[in-house]
């Protein structure tokens, strides 16, 4: 088998099933933000240290920014744009809110969805579980003790809602 | 934005090799892509054709080889899966610990411990573990047939190796450590890589020192083995003013270069201090103190 210069991806993304004609070297942040109009993905460092790109790929968390669009074939990119459900934010972005764990905003779909990653794996993480976790992750603003914080309430509430 | 290229998706090391011969400086093995999509942005390289060895489903399992007892890690398997791993946390928790700390999650869920040797960064920590680790090899396959190349002989210089064009990393193998072995690897870290790294193998029998392994990483284009350090250690009774002396011996062997990890001087003492910090943490764990 053989992927030529353009292929036919088929992907789902939020939940939702998307096929697009790309060319093969299209970057998944670029196939987000350019094709899907998901621009809540961000782009910083562009070299997969600051976690501002972060997506997650059947649960797990990719630099979106250094990531082909073909490694998502036939499997499932979640972006910050599907955390929310019906209108309401998810408990991680209410947490986020609540602790005061952004300021200017930009590093924060990656810290969500990093967040999110790391509650799958292990819903009540230490404090040395989350900054390790959460190490490649940077922020400008906040300093970090709110973004800890609001991961701290993020695991109490998510682990209480699951009993 | 990337040149074009095509994909191919080979489902054996030997297809994969077919492809190297066929399209030779043009192609190029594409495992996580952590290092090489990086390069190909910055444009300091371009291939029309990326082999994708991930769809070949037998490099990615991690096998616990009975005889000789030997942990072999197949090229598709990813820093995290290792570090996760029941198996390595059972049979070789230094690899775990090494991996825990390795870059960050995203690169660790992409990126490939095969990845990160073939690359041969000067400042890879799987380079230093492997140059120390008592009998380590690297499996090498091409339509030439399969090769075992040890790591001292396999880091040639910065991002060089012994690797031809047409072979595929296929696998790392790790020998099980005998019983009153113990491990330590120790870094300092003040950039996204370390600036020093040192690995230590010591095994002990009755309070004597029978054998000893000591590389150094991070400080110049390849990791580099502290033999007169080694040979310091054997045959002796561990204990401070040892680990100073090997300490001093393994400082002594470095030629570092002043660069942004840090000035010569600088990484010499990081070379003292990691190097002491590494034999006494092997030293407890090979007399059972500390279980690693
Ligand atoms: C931000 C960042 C931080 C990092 N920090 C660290 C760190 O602290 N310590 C550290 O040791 N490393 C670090 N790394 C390096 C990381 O470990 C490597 O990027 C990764 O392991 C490479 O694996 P890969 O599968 O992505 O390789 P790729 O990028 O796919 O390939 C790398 C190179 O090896 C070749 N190659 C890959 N696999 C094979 C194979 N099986 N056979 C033959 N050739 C092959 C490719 O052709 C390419 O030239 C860091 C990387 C990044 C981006
Ligand atoms: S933009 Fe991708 S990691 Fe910084
Ligand atoms: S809130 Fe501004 S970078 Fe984190």
């Amino acid at each position: 088998m053989n992927i030529q210069p353009t292929f036919k991806l088929t992907t789902t993304i939020n939940s939702i099933p998307v096929d697009a004609e790309i060319e093969t070297r299209t970057l998944l942040i670029d196939f987000l933000r350019e094709h899907l109009g998901l621009t809540g993905t961000k782009r910083s460092c562009d070299m997969q240290i600051c976690g501002s790109c972060t997506v997650l790929v059947d649960g797990k968390p990719v630099s979106s920014c250094t990531t082909l669009a073909y490694e998502v074939n036939d499997r499932e990119v979640l972006t910050i744009e599907g955390m929310a459900q019906n209108g309401e934010l998810h408990p991680i972005q209410q947490a986020f809110l609540d602790e005061y764990g952004l300021q200017c905003g930009y590093c924060t779909p990656g810290m969500v969805l990093a967040t999110a990653a790391l509650l799958n794996e292990n819903p009540r993480p230490d404090d040395t579980e989350i900054k390790s976790f959460l190490s490649g992750n940077l922020c400008r603003c906040t300093g970090y003790f709110p973004i800890l914080n609001a991961v701290r309430r993020a695991s109490e509430r998510i682990s209480k809602e699951e009993g | 934005m990337l040149k074009p290229f095509v994909i191919h998706e080979p489902q054996t090391p030997h297809q994969a090799s077919e492809l190297l011969n066929e399209y030779g400086w043009d192609a190029t093995v594409y495992a996580g892509g952590t290092e090489l999509l990086l390069v190909m942005k910055e444009g300091l390289a371009s291939y029309s054709h990326l082999i994708n060895i991930k769809t070949i489903n037998e490099i990615h399992t991690i096998q616990l080889v009975e005889d000789d007892p030997t942990l072999r890690i197949g090229a598709g398997v990813t820093h995290r899966t290792i570090e996760t791993s029941p198996v390595i946390a059972a049979h070789a928790p230094l690899l775990a610990e090494m991996e825990r700390s390795l870059a960050n999650v995203r690169v660790r869920t992409m990126g490939t411990l095969a990845g990160n040797l073939c690359f041969a960064e000067p400042h890879s920590d799987p380079a230093t573990v492997c140059m120390a680790w008592p009998g380590a090899s690297f499996e090498l396959t091409s339509t030439d047939g399969i090769r075992q190349v040890l790591p001292d002989e396999f880091f040639i210089d910065l991002f060089m190796t012994a690797r031809q064009e047409n072979e595929i990393m296929t696998a790392i193998n790790f020998p099980l450590l005998p019983s009153g072995t113990g491990s330590a690897y120790r870094k300092f870290v003040l950039l996204e890589r370390p600036s020093a790294s040192v690995a230590a193998f010591v095994s002990v029998t009755s309070d004597m020192i029978t054998s000893a392994r000591l590389a150094v990483g991070s400080v110049g284009p390849v990791p580099y083995r502290a033999t007169t350090a080694e040979n310091l250690l054997v045959g002796e009774k561990p204990g401070e003013d040892l680990y100073r002396a090997a300490a001093e011996a393994a400082a002594s062997a470095a030629d570092p270069v002043n660069d942004l990890y840090g000035s010569v001087e600088y990484k010499r003492q990081l070379i003292r201090v990691l190097t002491r910090q590494a034999l006494q943490q092997a030293f407890e764990r090979a007399m059972g103190v500390e279980r690693l």
